[in-house]
């Protein structure tokens, strides 16, 4: 543990941060209410591509459906705070979804390996998405459910609450990712046979990763949605989303977890930088994703810890 | 009646699935490349199609040799422009290439998606068919375009099939699909190999988005979905095996018009995608897929 600990202290990325989340502290104090709103969609974005990258950088499986996952844990906060459960009750339900849904969906996924994966969690996303545009009476359809209530009015409490999670769960993602669990993913990963050789149980360990990637999107979905008042498939399960997720996560520099998180933030902000660009905002942030991987394969994250002469 | 009816518009949907899977399975057999982009590639040769029938007012064949063109441009585009500079890129590990070329290819048809949606809408786009008129075939009035396009689906199968069943090229191709460090050693250079099968991906996409554009309509907000259905279509009938994908194009063809005909439009994806979550769990490589 003390080694941990220590190995924690020693590492850039932790004072990379450190030295950011210093930063957005401070924000509150100097941007207008309407920036702080789009933060604390990107705060929540990037706990969704923080889970994703401990799934895909360590355990090196491809989840092309993180929004199943987000989607469990947001669609059972909401369809349960319709029915007069208070916030906190929801909160907690949503991650449980979350961790059903993600053990029912990976028991048998894991089995499978590389694209064949990756579909199974594709094919969850889209049949998620049919179930309920065809429960529609229940769940919203397509308009989407609204919430009875907002975690707050006050958009920088709202902030508070993004910030505060978000740092907390990379603490967390961050930790587990740098302790032994972390390495034998890593190992399995690279090399499942190898791996398992040496005697450690690689099916355990990579479900282990998926709970936990799915308790964190769970509930970072369903404060998202209290955030938001509404939970629709276009904001939570739409597989748009997962995308862009994913291109969060590898933009930021894959295997980093921080990255993820700096990764979504560029994202949101770059989307709404882009603004008046109108239509074609998608298409030069798809273009800057693109050139990223192609001439940057280790993402921002990468470039930022290469200059400085540690890999 | 309604059987009848069901078995037509199954089997004209089944042919159009099937050859849009062909080439991305073929792709995926011989260069082990996924190509997410696929959606974008048919809906360009759609829209091209559209364009060239619609602003110049060509001939429905000239648009559809327009629309072919621009498909295996695309193509062409895709492999230069984002595949081989990550197969070729050294920052990227070996064991990650193919984690890598997914997302490339997601995002460059993303781009895709957009520039059409920003210079031609997304509306749905309808090119006119080919072949006019109406037939009755067991007293149900059918398009004799919906027959064509099965004609062309299956004729263009076959030239495929013998393509690479009966030509020396073709040969190379399914050599380099089983063992491509063999032919290298035997004098062949892989990246003409690589160059010929983007070549007739490029030419099935494109067929593939223009008869879609003459019988359901073909619009860029589709191009994901047209490339999820792919997808699954392949990993049904098994990764790289071209003639699993035409199996599976059936099953999920006549899957979909059974349940939109039977039971309701609104559910016409569900069982299919349940199939294919059987399917994968039960039987990992796909139907006839080898392991």
């Amino acid at each position: 543990m003390t080694d941990t600990l220590r190995g924690l202290l020693g590492s850039r990325q932790v004072w990379i941060a450190l030295v950011l989340a210093a930063a957005l502290v401070t924000l509150p104090w100097m941007v207008s209410a309407y920036i702080l709103g789009i933060l604390t969609i990107a705060y929540y974005f990037g706990v969704f591509a923080m889970s994703w990258d401990l799934l895909f950088g360590f355990a090196n499986e491809v989840n092309f459906g993180p929004t199943f996952l987000i989607g469990c844990g947001a669609y059972a906060a909401g369809l349960l705070n319709a029915h007069g459960a208070p916030v906190w009750a929801c909160l907690i339900a949503g991650g449980a979804a979350a961790l059903l849904g993600g053990v029912v969906l990976a028991v048998p996924a894991l089995r499978l390996s590389g694209p064949y994966f990756g579909l199974a969690t594709l094919v969850a996303v889209l049949l998620l998405q049919q179930f309920i545009v065809i429960f529609a009476s229940t769940t919203g359809g397509e308009i989407g459910l609204t919430m009875n209530d907002i975690l707050s009015t006050e958009p920088i409490t709202n902030y508070w609450y993004a910030l505060g999670f978000m740092t907390a769960s990379g603490l967390v993602l961050f930790t587990l990712s740098r302790s032994p669990v972390g390495l034998i993913l890593q190992a399995s990963g690279q090399d499942r046979i190898g791996a398992s050789a040496l005697g450690f149980n690689i099916v355990k360990h990579k479900l282990a990763a998926f709970c936990i990637s799915a308790v964190f999107s769970g509930l970072a979905g369903a404060m998202l949605v209290f955030y938001l008042g509404t939970a629709s498939v276009g904001t939570v399960v739409d597989v748009a989303v997962g995308v862009q997720v994913i291109i969060a996560a590898v933009l930021g520099g894959r295997r980093t977890i921080l990255g993820a998180a700096i990764g979504s933030i560029f994202l949101i902000l770059a989307g709404e930088a882009l603004r008046p660009l109108g239509q074609l905002s998608t298409f030069v942030v798809s273009g800057i994703a693109l050139l990223v991987i192609l001439f940057f394969a280790d993402g921002l994250m990468g470039l930022l810890l290469h200059r400085r002469g540690d890999t | 009646m309604l059987a009848v009816q069901i078995l037509i518009d199954g089997f004209a949907i089944s042919a159009l699935y099937g050859l849009g899977a062909v080439g991305f399975t073929l792709m995926f057999g011989v260069s082990g490349v996924l190509n997410l982009a696929h959606g974008a590639t048919m809906v360009v040769a759609a829209v091209t199609a559209w364009v060239v029938a619609g602003q110049y007012a060509a001939n429905p064949w000239v648009a559809a040799i327009a629309g072919t063109a621009a498909g295996v441009i695309t193509a062409f585009a895709t492999y230069y422009l984002v595949v081989r500079p990550i197969q070729r890129s050294r920052s990227v590990p070996a064991a990650e290439k193919e984690i890598f070329v997914l997302t490339g290819t997601l995002l460059w048809g993303i781009m895709i998606q957009e520039a059409v949606a920003y210079f031609y809408t997304d509306n749905p786009k309808t090119v006119q068919p080919l072949i006019a008129g109406v037939m009755q075939i067991g007293g149900v009035r059918t398009p004799i375009n919906e027959l064509l396009i099965a004609v062309i689906c299956w004729t263009v199968i076959g030239l495929l099939w013998l393509l690479v069943n009966r030509s020396k090229a073709g040969k190379v191709l399914l050599a380099a699909s089983i063992n491509p460090r063999a032919l290298t050693l035997l004098g062949f250079e892989l990246s003409q190999v690589y160059l010929q099968v983007w070549a007739i991906y490029g030419v099935l996409a494109g067929i593939a988005g223009v008869l879609l554009a003459t019988f359901l309509g073909a619009s860029s907000a589709q191009a994901s979905q047209l490339t999820a259905s792919a997808f699954s279509i392949v990993v049904l009938g098994g990764l790289g095996s071209v003639s699993g994908s035409l199996l599976a194009a059936y099953v999920v063809g006549y899957l979909e018009t059974l349940t939109a005909y039977l039971i309701s439009p609104a559910y016409r994806t569900v069982p299919a995608l349940i199939l294919l979550v059987v399917v994968i769990y039960v039987r990992p490589h796909g139907l006839l897929g080898r392991r």
